[in-house]
C-alpha cells in the first residue's frame, strides 16, 4: 500500500524538534557509564564508578538510595491506587447518578484540574502540620492524590459515558445487583480508562517533586526527586555531576520501562474516554 | 401471567406523560404497544419492567402487586431496541448471564443455555462475541438471553428497528413462533402499524399517555374509535375528505358535492364539522357512490398500483388497484366509493 502523503518530510520535522532532547539523553548516556578528562567532549574510559551509590553508603545523611527508591515506590504506588480507586467509584456516580449540584462537581473537577497547584501549597503546608502528617510520607500522599483526582475522576467519567445505559438496565433485568452489574458489566468496559489511569498517575507520584520538597524535607520521607535536588544543592560546585547523572538514569529507567511496556493501553486514554 | 395496569401515572419533574392509564394484558398474549414517537410507550414498557418507578397506581402481574418490588425480583425478561448485549462476553456468556447470577450449577446453566440457543436457532454461534454477529443474530441472542431464566413476562422494545427491511420481515415471525412456542405473556412496543397488526392478538393504540383503542388488530383496521386511529393503521394510509353536516348529507368542504351518509349513523347539529374516511381498497373504478377527480400521482409497488385522485375541492382520495389499469397522471376518472364502508368522524375526531 502506498501512504498519501510521504512520510520522510514529516519524520524530518520532528527529528529537528526532538534532536536537542534526544542528544541530552544521549549525553546523560554515556557520561553515566564513562570517564573523562575534565574539560574534553570526549571520554577516555568505561566505568561502573558512578553507580556506586548502588552498593555503597555515600555517606550523605540519607537512608541510602534503596530506602529512598522504597519511598519514591510507595509514594507512585499508594498514590495511583488511591488515584483509581476514588476515580472509579466517583467517575461512575458523576456519569450515572442524578445526584444534587452534579453540575458544579462536574465544573469544579476542570477547574481543579487546571488549578496551579503551587499556590495551594502553604495552605496544604499548614493543613498537614495541624494534621501532625507534616513530613510523613502519607501526608504527601494523601495530598498528591488529592491534587490527581480531578483528571482521574473525568476521565473515568468519560469511560463511563460511553457505556450505554440499557446495559445496566439489562443486567438489572437478568436479576444481578447494582453492585454486580457495575462490578462484572461495567468494570471490563472502562478497564482500559483504569489501567491508564493507574499507570499515569503512577509515574506523575514518581516523578514529583515540588509536594514532597516542601511537605516532606525530612530524610526518612525523602524520594528520588528531593534525593537528586540535595545531591546538587549540597555539593554546590564540587557536585559529582556524573554521579548526578548516573542518579538520574537510575531514576528514570523505571519510567522509560513502564511506557515501554504499556504504551498502547496509555493511548487508550486519548482513543476512548476523553469525550465527555 | 396475567399483567394488570391500574390507573398508572408517570410524571418526569413537572411533565406527566401518562395519566391515569389502565391496561389488562392477558396470560399468554402478545400485545402491541403502538403510537406515535414520545406518546409514553417505552416509558410503560419500563414501567412494567421496574426500571421507571409509578408514581401512581398499581401494577399487578396475576394477583400478585408488584408495584414496589424491584426489578431483579420481578422475573421479566427484556429486549431492548440496542440489544445491550454485553460486549466483553461471548454468546454463551450473554446468555448464560441470568443463570449464573442465580447461582444455578454449571450443568444446568449449560443445558438451558443449549436449549434455547437451539429454540432461537444460534446453536453454532455460541463462541462469537457480539460485536463479531450481523444484526438479526444479535436480535437473536438477546432474545434468547431475556428467555433463558423462564421468565413470566417478555418485553419488546422496538425489537426490529434497527434491522434492514427482509431481516425485519424474517424476525417478524420469529419472534411470534418463539412467543408461541414458549407460550409467554409479551408486550411489544413498536411504532410500525404493519408489525403490530402481524405479530400481536391485540394492539393497545397510544397517543399523547393515554390508551386510545384496544382491540384485536382486524377490529381495530375496521372500525376504528377515532380518525387518530384510522390514520394510523393501514399502508398506504386511509384518506379523510373534510367537509360538514347538511340537510343532503355530508358536504364536501369548498364544494357543492354531497355524499350520503353512511346508515345508523347519528349526525351532530347541521353546519358542524365532520370527515369521511375512505380506505384505498374501497375507492375503486367499480363501485357505485361516484365522485370526480384527476389523477395526481401514479405510484407502482409491482403486484399493485397506488393513485392518488385530487378532487374538485382539492381533497385526495387514494385508490390501491391490482396491476394493469394502466391510468396516467393527469387522467380525469369517475371511481367509486364503497358506501358501506365510510368511516364518518365528528368534530372532536370521535367516530360516529
Ligand atoms: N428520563 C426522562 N426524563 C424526562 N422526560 C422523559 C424521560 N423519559 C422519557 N421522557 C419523556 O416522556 C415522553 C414519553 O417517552 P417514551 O420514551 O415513553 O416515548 P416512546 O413512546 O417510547 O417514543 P419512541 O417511539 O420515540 O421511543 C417523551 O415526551 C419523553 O420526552
Ligand atoms: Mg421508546
Amino acid at each position: 500500500m502506498k501512504p498519501n502523503f510521504r512520510n520522510w518530510p514529516v519524520l524530518l520535522v520532528l527529528l529537528v524538534f526532538s534532536a536537542p532532547l534526544l542528544i541530552m539523553l544521549a549525553f546523560l548516556l554515556v557520561d553515566a557509564f564513562t570517564t573523562k578528562v575534565p574539560g574534553t567532549m570526549i571520554p577516555n574510559g568505561v566505568t561502573l564508578h558512578h553507580f556506586r551509590f548502588l552498593w555503597t553508603d555515600l555517606d550523605d545523611g540519607s537512608w541510602g538510595i534503596w530506602g529512598v527508591t522504597l519511598n519514591t515506590f510507595n509514594f507512585a504506588l499508594f498514590t495511583s491506587l488511591a488515584v483509581s480507586a476514588i476515580s472509579l467509584t466517583a467517575g461512575y456516580a458523576l456519569s450515572r447518578l442524578a445526584f444534587p449540584a452534579r453540575g458544579f462537581f462536574l465544573g469544579s473537577l476542570i477547574v481543579l484540574h487546571a488549578f496551579p497547584t503551587v499556590t495551594l501549597i502553604i495552605a496544604i503546608f499548614l493543613i498537614l502540620q495541624l494534621l501532625g502528617l507534616y513530613n510523613t510520607l502519607i501526608g504527601v500522599i494523601v495530598v498528591k492524590a488529592a491534587l490527581e483526582l480531578p483528571f482521574g475522576i473525568w476521565v473515568m467519567k468519560g469511560f463511563y459515558d460511553t457505556v450505554p445505559w440499557e446495559i445496566e438496565m439489562a443486567g438489572v433485568q437478568d436479576g444481578a445487583s447494582r453492585f454486580t452489574v457495575w462490578w462484572q458489566l461495567v468494570l471490563p468496559q472502562v478497564q482500559p480508562g483504569l489501567m491508564a489511569i493507574l499507570i499515569f498517575s503512577f509515574l506523575s507520584g514518581w516523578s514529583e517533586f515540588i509536594l514532597p520538597m516542601v511537605l516532606a524535607p525530612g530524610t526518612e520521607a525523602q524520594v528520588l526527586s528531593t534525593y537528586l535536588a540535595t545531591m546538587l544543592l549540597d555539593g554546590g560546585t564540587q557536585a559529582d555531576f556524573n554521579l548526578f547523572k548516573a542518579v538520574g538514569l537510575f531514576y528514570a529507567l523505571p519510567v522509560a520501562i513502564i511506557y515501554l511496556i504499556f504504551q498502547n493501553k496509555l493511548m487508550n486514554i486519548y482513543g476512548g474516554g476523553t469525550k465527555g | 401471567m396475567r399483567i394488570s395496569i391500574e390507573n398508572f401515572t408517570k410524571t418526569f419533574g413537572d411533565t406527566t406523560v401518562i395519566d391515569n392509564m389502565s391496561l389488562d394484558i392477558n396470560s399468554g398474549e402478545m400485545l402491541a404497544l403502538l403510537g406515535p414517537s414520545g406518546c409514553g410507550k417505552s416509558t410503560t414498557l419500563f414501567a412494567i419492567c421496574g426500571i421507571h418507578r409509578m408514581n401512581g397506581g398499581r401494577l399487578l402481574f396475576g394477583d400478585r402487586d408488584v408495584t414496589k418490588v424491584s426489578s431483579q425480583k420481578r422475573n421479566v425478561g427484556v429486549v431492548f431496541q440496542n440489544y445491550a448485549l454485553y460486549p466483553h462476553m461471548n454468546v454463551y456468556d450473554n446468555i448464560a448471564f441470568p443463570l449464573k447470577v442465580r447461582k444455578e450449577s454449571k450443568a444446568e446453566i449449560d443445558r438451558k443455555v443449549q436449549e434455547i440457543a437451539t429454540l432461537v436457532h444460534i446453536g453454532e454461534l455460541l463462541q462469537r462475541r457480539p460485536a463479531q454477529l450481523s444484526g438479526g443474530q444479535q436480535q437473536r441472542v438477546a432474545l434468547a438471553r431475556a428467555l433463558v431464566r423462564k421468565p413470566d413476562i417478555l418485553l419488546l422494545d422496538e425489537p426490529l428497528a434497527n434491522l434492514d427491511a427482509k431481516l425485519r420481515l424474517e424476525m417478524r415471525s420469529e419472534i411470534r413462533r418463539i412467543q408461541l412456542q414458549t407460550g409467554i405473556t409479551a408486550v411489544l412496543v413498536t411504532h410500525d402499524q404493519v408489525e403490530a397488526m402481524s405479530m400481536c392478538d391485540r394492539i393497545a393504540i397510544m397517543d399523547e399517555g393515554r390508551i386510545v383503542q384496544l382491540s384485536s388488530p382486524k377490529e381495530m383496521y375496521e372500525d376504528p374509535s377515532s380518525d387518530f386511529v384510522a390514520g394510523f393503521l393501514g399502508n398506504p394510509p386511509i384518506a379523510f375528505l373534510e367537509g360538514s353536516v347538511d340537510e343532503a348529507g355530508f358536504r364536501l368542504a369548498n364544494s357543492e358535492v354531497t355524499l350520503p351518509v353512511p346508515a345508523g349513523i347519528t349526525l351532530p347539529g347541521p353546519g358542524s364539522a365532520m370527515r369521511f374516511g375512505i380506505r384505498p381498497e374501497f375507492f375503486q373504478p367499480d363501485n357505485a357512490l361516484k365522485v370526480k377527480g384527476r389523477i395526481s400521482f401514479v405510484e407502482t409497488q409491482g403486484r399493485e398500483e397506488l393513485y392518488d385522485v385530487t378532487l374538485e375541492n382539492g381533497a385526495v382520495l387514494r385508490s390501491i388497484q391490482t396491476q394493469g389499469g394502466s391510468y396516467r397522471v393527469g387522467d380525469e376518472v369517475t371511481w367509486g366509493i364503497a358506501a358501506d364502508r365510510i368511516l364518518a368522524f365528528g368534530p372532536d375526531g370521535d367516530r360516529l
